[in-house]
C-alpha cells in the first residue's frame, strides 16, 4: 500500500513518546536531565498521567509502586539519574515489575558534558543487577527504531514482567530529521494479561515461559505479595532455601530463554564480503553511511546493526565468525561492546574505532575497514 | 535480630472479622516495641469501619520492622531501605478501586535515609499512613544511631552517647503538610490513636517511640523510652493541618497526538542540490538561532531534500552562544553530523569563538560573517562580511542571515525559506521587508 507522504521535521524523542503512549503506556514519571529533556517535555504534553518526581530514586520507587498496581510506567534519564536508579531497578527486577527506562547517554564521567552525546553506559547497564542478571536492553539506531523499539520495549516489559532499558543517546533523540509520518505503522495498545485462576494465587509461580501471571496489588480477589528480598513462590522472604534460590535464578532464565522473542538485528550482508561493520545507536548511522560509500567505491563490506544489546543474541557471534575483519565504531574510551563480547583479550581481527566527546564520522570507520 | 521465639497475646478478634495480621509468633525479639505496634495495628484496623484485609496494602521497609509483611493477610510489598514511603506513593497512584488503606511500616533508620520521601508524600497529601517505628537506632544492623536518635543516647557506634540532638520528624512532616501527625509512646493500648490515623483522609504519620531490647536496652540500661523522649523534647504530640485535596492522578486519555498535521511540511519547491551540503550558523542566545535552523531545514524538506538539524547551546540557554548545524542532501542522510562545513554563518562574537576551529578545517565554501567581527583569513573560502545585525533587528538576526546565505548561494530557492517562515510566524515577521532586503 502506498501513502501520500507526510514529511515532517522531527526529533526521535517525539516518536518515542508518541509510540509509547499509543502502545498503552499510561504513566510517565521522571526527573529532568539533559539529554532526555525533550522526552520529559513531550511526556508532559502526551502521557495520560505525568508526574515530576523530586529525584530519580523517587522516580523509580513511584514507578514500581504504580507498576505493582498494574500501571504501565515509563521514565527517561541519563547517567547521573540512572546511577541513582540502580538499586531501585534491582528491586523492580526482583519484584518482576514491567516498566520502560529510557537511558539517553551523554558524556561522562560524572556530570561530564550534559550536551555531548556518548555511548559510555553499556557496561553499567549490563552489570547493574547484582548477581549478573541481564536486563533486556534495546537500542535505538534510527528514527524508525524510535517508533518500533519503543513499542517493543513495552511489549517485552509486559510479556516478561521486567524492567526494560531503552538505550539511546543525545544525537539519536535530539537531532531533528526529515521523517515521513505516513510510514509509521499503527501500534496496538499492550495490556497486561491478568491471572484468571480460582486461587490460591501464588504471585511468583511461573508459567511455562518462566513468567508468573500478574495480579495487581490491591485487587479485591486474591492477596498479592511482592518483595525485593530473596523469596519463594508465595512472595515470602526466605534466605537460601533451594526454592527461593531457584526463584532468583528463574529471573535469569526467563530473560535469556525468551531472547528469541525480542532479538532485533539489522543485517545487510554483501555476498563475498570479508569485512563487517558492527554498530549500534547513533554510530549505526555513520556505519550505514560508511558501508554505502565503501560499496560505491567498489569495496565489499557487510553491516550488522545490533538493536538487542542485552542479553546478547548468539546470532551476533554467528555473523561475526563469518568475517575476516570486523570493525566496531563506539563513542566511548575502551570499546565497551567489544569488551562485552570478547573480554580483555580481543582477537586481532576485531577492530575498534573509538571516539570520546565527539561523533564518529563515516571516514573513520571506512579507514579501519579498508586498512 | 534474634530468633523469633516470642509469643504475644493476640487481640480478641471477633469470629466474623478475619484477622488482618497474625500476631501470634511475631518475628521480632522478645520485648521489641515492634511487637506492640503490630498488636495495636491489628486492633486498630478492626476499629475502622468496613475494612477487610484485601482493602489494606502494607508497604514495608528494610530493617527489623520490614519483615512484618509476612504476618499480614492483606496485600504486601516489601522494598528497599528507606524507600517504602515512595513505593507507597506509587501504589496510591494505581490502586483500584481507590480508597484502599496504604500502611507504610518503616523504622527510624528508614525514615532518616528516606526522609525526603516522607516530606514529599506529606506535601502531596497522599492518602496513606506512615508508621515510624522509632526505637532510636538501627536494629537490624546492630544498633547504630539514626537522625531521630536523641542526644546522649548510647549506641553501638556512639558508646559515649550521640552528640547531636536528632530531628523532630513529626514537626517536619507537619510543616510539610501532613493532615495528621502523632508521636506516642509505644506501650499499652494505642489502637484508638492508630485507628484515628487510618481514618484520616490524606497523609498521616504516627511516630511510635519504642526501645530495642537487644541494643537500646543493652547500651542504655535502666532508661525508659518515654523518659528519653521527653527529656529531649520529643513529647507525645498530635499535630494537624486542615483537610486538603488528596493526591490523585486520573488518566487523561484525550490528549492530542504529538504527530499532528501542523508538523507536515508540504513538498512544493525543487532543489538542484547535487550533494550533501552542511551549514553552521553560530550566534548568540536571543537571536532566534534555533528557530532559524529549523526553518532552513523545513525549507529543505519543502524542496524534497533530506535534512538534519542539530542545535547546541550552553546549559544556560538564555545567554552565551547558540549554534545550529544543518545538513541538506538529495538522498537519505545516514550520518547526521557535519564532516566539513560548506557554509558557516557567524553573527556574533560568541558564535565566532565557538566555530574558530571549524573555520580552520574549511578549504572551500562560504563564510558569511557580521561586519563588526574580524574577518578570518581562510584560504580557498569565500568570505563575505556584511551587516547581519541591523537590517531585521536583533531578534531576527538569524532569520536574516540564513536568508542572505540562500540569496548569495542559491542553495535553496528563497521562496521555500520564506514560505517556511510564513508558516511558522505568520505576520509576526515582516516578510515583505525581509524579501525586499534579500532580493536587492
Ligand atoms: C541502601 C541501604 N543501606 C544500608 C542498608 C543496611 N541496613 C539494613 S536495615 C538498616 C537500618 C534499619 O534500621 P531501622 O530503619 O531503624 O529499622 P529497625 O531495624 O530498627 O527496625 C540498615 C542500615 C540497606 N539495607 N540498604
Ligand atoms: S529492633 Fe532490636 S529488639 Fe527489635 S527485632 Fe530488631 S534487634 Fe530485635
Amino acid at each position: 500500500m502506498t501513502h501520500s507522504p507526510r514529511v515532517a521535521l522531527i526529533d526521535g524523542s517525539r516518536l518515542i513518546i508518541e509510540a509509547l503512549v499509543q502502545s498503552g503506556a499510561d504513566t510517565f514519571i521522571g526527573y529532568p536531565i539533559t539529554p532526555s529533556n525533550l522526552l520529559f517535555q513531550y511526556a508532559s504534553e502526551r502521557f495520560p498521567r505525568m508526574l515530576g518526581a523530586p529525584d530519580e530514586i523517587t522516580t523509580l520507587q513511584w514507578m514500581s509502586g504504580a507498576a505493582a498496581t498494574g500501571l504501565l510506567t515509563v521514565t527517561a534519564t541519563s547517567f547521573p539519574g540512572f546511577a541513582l536508579m540502580v538499586e531501585s531497578i534491582n528491586m523492580a527486577f526482583m519484584m518482576e515489575l514491567p516498566m520502560v527506562i529510557i537511558l539517553a547517554q551523554r558524556l561522562g564521567p560524572a556530570t561530564g558534558t550534559a550536551t555531548t552525546g556518548a555511548q559510555g553506559d553499556l557496561a553499567l547497564v549490563r552489570g547493574m543487577i547484582s548477581g549478573g542478571f541481564p536486563v533486556p536492553t534495546l537500542c535505538i539506531s534510527s528514527l524508525p527504531d524510535c517508533w518500533d523499539l519503543s513499542h517493543e520495549a513495552l511489549r517485552v516489559a509486559v510479556s516478561l514482567r521486567t524492567p526494560v532499558i531503552l538505550l539511546t543517546s543525545k544525537e539519536m533523540i535530539m537531532t531533528m530529521q526529515d521523517f515521513d509520518l505516513a510510514t509509521l505503522k499503527p501500534l496496538s495498545p499492550i495490556k497486561i494479561p491478568l491471572y484468571k485462576g480460582e486461587g490460591p494465587y501464588l504471585p511468583y509461580a511461573p508459567d511455562e515461559r518462566g513468567v508468573p501471571p500478574f495480579l495487581p496489588l490491591g485487587n479485591p480477589h486474591h492477596q498479592v505479595r511482592m518483595t525485593a528480598s530473596t523469596h519463594d513462590a508465595t512472595g515470602l522472604i526466605q534466605a537460601g532455601t533451594p526454592e527461593a534460590l531457584g526463584n532468583s535464578t528463574r529471573l535469569h532464565r526467563k530473560i535469556v530463554r525468551n531472547l528469541p522473542d525480542y532479538t532485533w538485528l539489522e543485517l545487510d550482508e554483501q555476498p563475498d564480503a570479508r569485512r563487517l561493520v558492527v554498530a549500534y545507536d547513533v554510530t549505526a548511522g555513520a556505519a550505514r553511511e560508511a558501508v554505502r560509500r565503501l560499496r560505491e567505491q567498489g569495496h565489499r563490506v557487510s553491516l550488522l546493526v545490533v538493536k538487542t544489546l542485552f542479553p546478547t543474541p548468539p546470532q551476533i557471534f554467528e555473523v561475526i565468525d563469518r568475517y575476516e575483519r570486523v570493525v566496531f565504531p563506539e563513542e566511548n574510551l575502551t570499546g565497551q561492546f567489544v569488551e562485552h563480547l570478547f573480554g580483555q583479550r580481543i582477537p586481532s581481527r576485531i577492530r575498534s574505532v573509538h571516539s570520546f566527546g565527539a561523533m564518529i564520522p563515516p571516514a573513520a570507520i571506512m579507514q579501519e575497514v579498508i586498512a | 535480630m534474634s530468633t523469633p521465639d516470642t509469643v504475644v497475646q493476640a487481640p480478641p478478634a471477633s469470629d466474623t472479622a478475619p484477622a488482618f495480621l497474625r500476631t501470634d509468633h511475631l518475628p521480632f525479639c522478645k520485648g521489641c516495641g515492634h511487637n506492640i505496634v503490630a498488636i495495636n495495628t491489628e486492633k486498630a484496623l478492626h476499629k475502622v469501619a468496613g475494612l477487610s484485609p484485601l482493602d489494606v496494602v502494607v508497604v514495608s521497609d528494610i530493617g527489623c520492622i520490614g519483615i512484618i509483611d509476612q504476618q499480614y493477610a492483606s496485600h504486601t510489598i516489601h522494598g528497599l531501605h528507606g524507600r517504602s514511603t515512595a513505593l507507597g506513593v506509587g501504589v496510591s497512584l494505581g490502586v483500584h478501586p481507590p480508597g484502599k488503606k496504604i500502611l507504610v511500616y518503616i523504622g527510624d533508620g528508614g525514615a532518616t535515609i528516606g526522609l525526603p520521601h516522607i516530606l514529599e508524600a506529606a506535601d502531596r497529601n497522599v492518602d496513606m499512613t506512615v508508621l515510624v517505628h522509632n526505637n532510636m537506632l538501627y536494629g537490624m544492623t546492630g544498633g547504630q544511631p539514626s537522625g531521630l536518635t536523641p542526644v546522649g543516647f548510647k549506641t553501638a557506634s556512639t558508646p559515649d552517647g550521640k552528640i547531636t540532638p536528632g530531628f523532630d520528624l513529626c514537626r517536619l512532616a507537619h510543616v510539610a503538610g501532613a493532615i495528621r501527625v502523632q508521636r506516642l509512646i509505644g506501650i499499652g493500648d494505642f489502637s484508638d490513636d492508630l485507628a484515628e490515623a487510618f481514618r484520616t483522609p490524606g497523609f498521616s504519620l504516627v511516630e511510635i517511640i519504642e526501645i530495642c531490647p537487644s541494643y537500646g536496652v543493652k547500651y542504655n540500661p535502666g532508661r525508659k523510652p518515654a523518659d528519653i523522649a521527653r527529656e529531649n523534647g520529643f513529647e507525645p504530640v498530635v499535630l494537624t493541618n486542615p483537610p486538603r485535596p488528596i493526591h490523585s492522578r486520573p488518566a487523561r486519555l484525550d490528549r492530542p497526538s504529538l504527530l499532528n498535521d501542523d508538523l507536515v511540511v508540504p513538498h512544493r519547491d525543487v532543489s538542484n542540490l547535487p550533494r550533501k551540503y552542511s551549514i553552521i550558523l553560530a550566534g548568540s542566545a536571543g537571536e532566534g538561532v534555533q528557530a532559524a535552523g529549523e526553518l532552513l531545514a523545513e525549507a529543505g524538506i519543502a524542496c524534497g531534500l533530506s535534512v538534519t538539524k542539530k542545535g547546541s547551546y550552553p546549559v544556560t540557554v538564555g545567554v552565551g552562544f547558540s549554534l545550529i548545524e544543518v545538513n541538506l542532501k538529495n538522498r537519505p542522510i545516514n550520518y547526521t553530523g557535519i564532516e566539513t562545513p560548506d557554509a558557516i554563518v557567524i553573527t556574533s562574537l560568541d558564535g565566532l569563538r565557538k566555530v574558530e576551529s571549524q573555520i580552520r578545517t574549511m578549504q572551500s565554501g562560504v563564510l558569511l560573517i557580521d561586519a563588526s567581527l574580524p574577518k578570518p583569513a581562510s584560504p580557498g573560502v569565500v568570505v563575505i562580511s556584511a551587516d547581519l545585525r541591523t537590517p531585521m533587528g536583533t531578534r531576527n538576526v538569524s532569520l536574516y542571515s540564513l536568508g542572505l546565505l540562500l540569496a548569495k548561494t542559491s542553495l535553496l530557492p528563497l521562496s521555500a525559506y520564506l514560505d517556511a517562515i510564513r508558516h511558522r510566524f505568520g505576520d509576526k515577521v515582516d516578510l515583505a521587508r525581509l524579501q525586499a532586503l534579500l532580493t536587492t
